[in-house]
């Protein structure tokens, strides 16, 4: 059977920043190939009921991911990932958006810096993932993408929202 | 005209009205005493953080209170928790990718 490590989740106040931590029980470097080889990818990086179809990677920095995430009702979500720095198997940094079929750039929809660490932990791995936006307002489209609704919170509501008093 | 709490937070004198009016309900000309812009850019921006719902208007005699609306500003963890669920949803799938991997199967 499959572990079920917890996912730590992280928003840090200061620096704008969205940090997730997450234990997979496999070694680094097939953790690493899992991110970064469309064939792979594809097999997991979708939401449930949806897929992940890759329509060209070039994974090298400067490289990119261009690909589509297809609904059920076959609506194709399409996304840009920018490769901007590689360093097989520690880690690579990316800047993520979104486009269309043919790869043009949306500049109306924000964009975000991704950077993926790998860390050893004992067999396991562990794969960090730090995301930097502009402000969280940036964040309403990037959520929405993959939203469901009828979803609710437990969480106190100010907290957050003081966190995002940077500016 | 309805907006959504992003818009509210979009601005940081918005976002520094919010956090004012969270400790208490204030009218505009007492905001206005908070900030180096004119009354009319608060009232502009009162106007649409009242369209976004997160704020919400009282009178009282001739003054007109602004109050912050708590419940709207839940959407916003809202959206992180989903965030989050998607991910751990997906690291989900990883587990699974990564199990039969280690096994083998190789399965398409």
């Amino acid at each position: 059977m499959t572990n079920n490590f917890p996912v730590d989740f992280i928003l840090d106040k200061k620096n704008n920043t969205l940090t997730f931590r997450r234990e997979f029980a496999a070694r680094r470097q097939l953790v690493w190939d899992c991110y970064t080889q469309s064939e792979l990818l594809d097999r997991w990086y979708a939401p449930e009921n949806f897929s992940t179809k890759t329509r060209s990677i070039d994974f090298r920095a400067g490289g990119h991911w261009h690909y589509a995430m297809v609904a059920p009702n076959g609506n194709h979500a399409w996304g840009w990932i920018d490769f901007i720095t590689i360093n097989p198997i520690d880690g690579y940094a990316t800047l993520s958006g979104f486009c269309n079929e043919l790869g043009e750039i949306n500049q109306e929809l924000p964009r975000a810096n991704w950077v993926q660490t790998f860390t050893d932990k004992g067999k396991n791995t562990v794969v960090e993932t730090v995301i930097t936006f502009a402000s969280l307002a940036d964040w309403e489209t990037i959520a929405a993408m993959g939203m469901q609704e009828g979803m609710k919170s437990t969480l106190a509501c100010l907290d957050i929202l003081l966190a995002t008093l940077t500016a | 005209m309805r907006r959504d709490i992003f818009q509210a937070i979009a601005d940081p004198t918005r976002r520094a009205i919010i956090a004012l009016i969270a400790l208490q309900p204030m009218t505009p000309n007492t905001l206005a005493e908070q900030f180096d812009i004119t009354r009319q850019a608060v009232s502009k921006h009162l106007q649409i953080l009242v369209e976004c719902a997160v704020v919400s208007q009282q009178q009282h005699g001739r003054e007109i209170f602004y109050q912050l609306e708590l419940e709207k500003m839940k959407e916003i963890d809202q959206w992180l928790e989903q965030f989050r669920k998607i991910w751990d949803a997906r690291f989900r799938q990883l587990d699974q990718l990564l199990v039969r991997l280690q096994e083998g199967k190789n399965d398409q």
